[in-house]
C-alpha cells in the first residue's frame, strides 16, 4: 500500500474504514489521558475551566467517531430521532469506546445536542470525566 | 490483559496534539511539549511493565532492544517494530514501524511540516529507560507522516546512570 504523503488527492482517503485489527492496551489510554488531564490542569485556575478543556478535547474525538460508526455500522444512515440517537449511543458508540454497552439509558452525564448547520449535524459531547471513570471500571 | 481497539486511543491522541497545537505558537514547541508528556508517561509506564511482563534485569542494549521491540511495544500498542541498523559500537540502533497506531488517518497539514506527530513515544522511551538507569537518546530518523516509507525510531545509549544512594549520616 502506497505510504508516502502525496500533495493533492491524499492516499488516505482511499483506506478502509473497518475496525483496525491493532489492539491497545487499557494502560497506555490510561496514562495518556492522565497526562492530559494534568496538562489541562496546569493551564487553568478552576475545576470548571479544566472539564471544559477536557470537553473541548472530547468533543473533537466524538465527532470523528461518530462519522466513523455512522459509516460502519449503519451504511451512512444517522438517527434522527431522541430516542434513537440514545439508543445508538448505548449501544454502538459505548462498545466501540469501551468494548460493551451501556448500562442503562438514564443517569449519565452525556450532553447530546443537535447542532443545526447547513442541515443536520448531530453533535454528541462526551463527559471526558464519565469516559475517564468508565475506563478505571473497565480496567478491573 | 486488558485491551481494546485502537480507535479511541489514536483519536484522542489526536486530540492532544489540535490542543497542543492552538496553544503553543509552533511546530518545535508543541514536539517538545510532546516529548515532555511522553518522558512523565514514561517513568510511569515502566512500572506498569515491569509488573505485567516476567521480563528481569537487561544484560546489555542488545537485550534492552528486544525487549522493548518485541515485548513493551507488543503490548502497549499491538505492534512490532523490528530491530536494525546497529552502530559497530553497539551504542545505537533503529526501531522500524511499519504501522503506528498513533497515526492512523492522520496527515499533517501542510502549515506543520515540522511537525514530528509521535514525539510522545521518544519521551515515553526515554523516561522509561531512564528509571532503570539506563540514559538514551531518542529521535525520529524517518516518520511517515513526512514523506517517509517508514517510520524509523533511533535510541543511543548515552550512559548508565548510577543508582543515588541515600546519604548517610556523616
Amino acid at each position: 500500500m502506497e505510504v508516502r504523503f502525496t500533495r493533492g488527492k491524499s492516499a488516505i482517503l482511499e483506506r478502509s474504514l473497518t475496525r483496525p485489527k491493532t489492539e491497545v492496551s487499557v494502560s497506555a489510554f490510561a496514562l495518556l489521558f492522565s497526562e492530559m488531564v494534568q496538562y489541562c490542569q496546569s493551564r487553568v485556575y478552576s475545576v470548571s475551566e479544566l472539564q471544559a478543556r477536557l470537553a473541548d478535547m472530547g468533543q473533537g474525538v466524538g465527532a470523528s467517531l461518530l462519522d466513523v460508526l455512522v459509516m460502519r455500522e449503519k451504511n451512512g444512515k444517522r438517527e434522527t430521532k431522541v430516542l434513537n440517537i440514545l439508543l445508538f449511543i448505548k449501544v454502538n458508540v459505548w462498545k466501540a469506546l469501551f468494548g460493551k454497552e451501556a448500562d442503562k439509558l438514564d443517569g449519565f452525564p452525556a450532553k447530546v445536542t443537535v447542532h443545526w448547520h447547513k442541515g443536520t449535524t448531530l453533535m454528541i459531547k462526551f463527559d471526558e470525566a464519565v469516559i475517564a471513570r468508565d475506563k478505571t471500571l473497565d480496567g478491573r | 490483559p486488558l485491551k481494546h481497539n485502537s480507535e479511541l486511543f489514536t483519536l484522542t491522541y489526536g486530540a492532544l496534539v489540535t490542543q497542543l497545537c492552538k496553544d503553543y505558537e509552533n511546530d518545535e514547541e508543541v514536539n517538545k511539549q510532546l516529548d515532555k508528556m511522553g518522558y512523565n508517561i514514561g517513568v510511569r509506564l515502566i512500572e506498569d511493565f515491569l509488573a505485567r511482563s516476567s521480563v528481569g534485569r537487561c544484560h546489555d542494549f542488545r537485550e534492552t532492544a528486544d525487549v522493548i521491540a518485541k515485548v513493551a511495544f507488543k503490548m502497549y500498542l499491538g505492534i512490532t517494530p523490528s530491530v536494525t541498523n546497529w552502530s559497530p559500537a553497539g551504542d545505537e540502533f533503529s526501531l522500524i514501524l511499519e504501522s503506528n497506531p498513533l497515526v492512523d488517518f492522520v496527515e499533517l497539514p501542510d502549515n506543520h511540516s515540522n511537525l514530528v506527530y509521535s514525539s510522545l513515544l521518544c519521551g515515553v522511551l526515554r523516561g522509561a529507560l531512564e528509571m532503570v538507569q539506563m540514559a538514551v537518546d531518542v529521535r525520529f530518523a524517518q516518520d511517515t507522516l513526512r514523506g517517509d516509507n517508514v517510520t524509523e525510531i533511533r535510541m543511543k545509549f548515552i550512559k548508565r546512570i548510577e543508582e543515588n544512594l541515600p546519604v548517610g549520616d556523616e
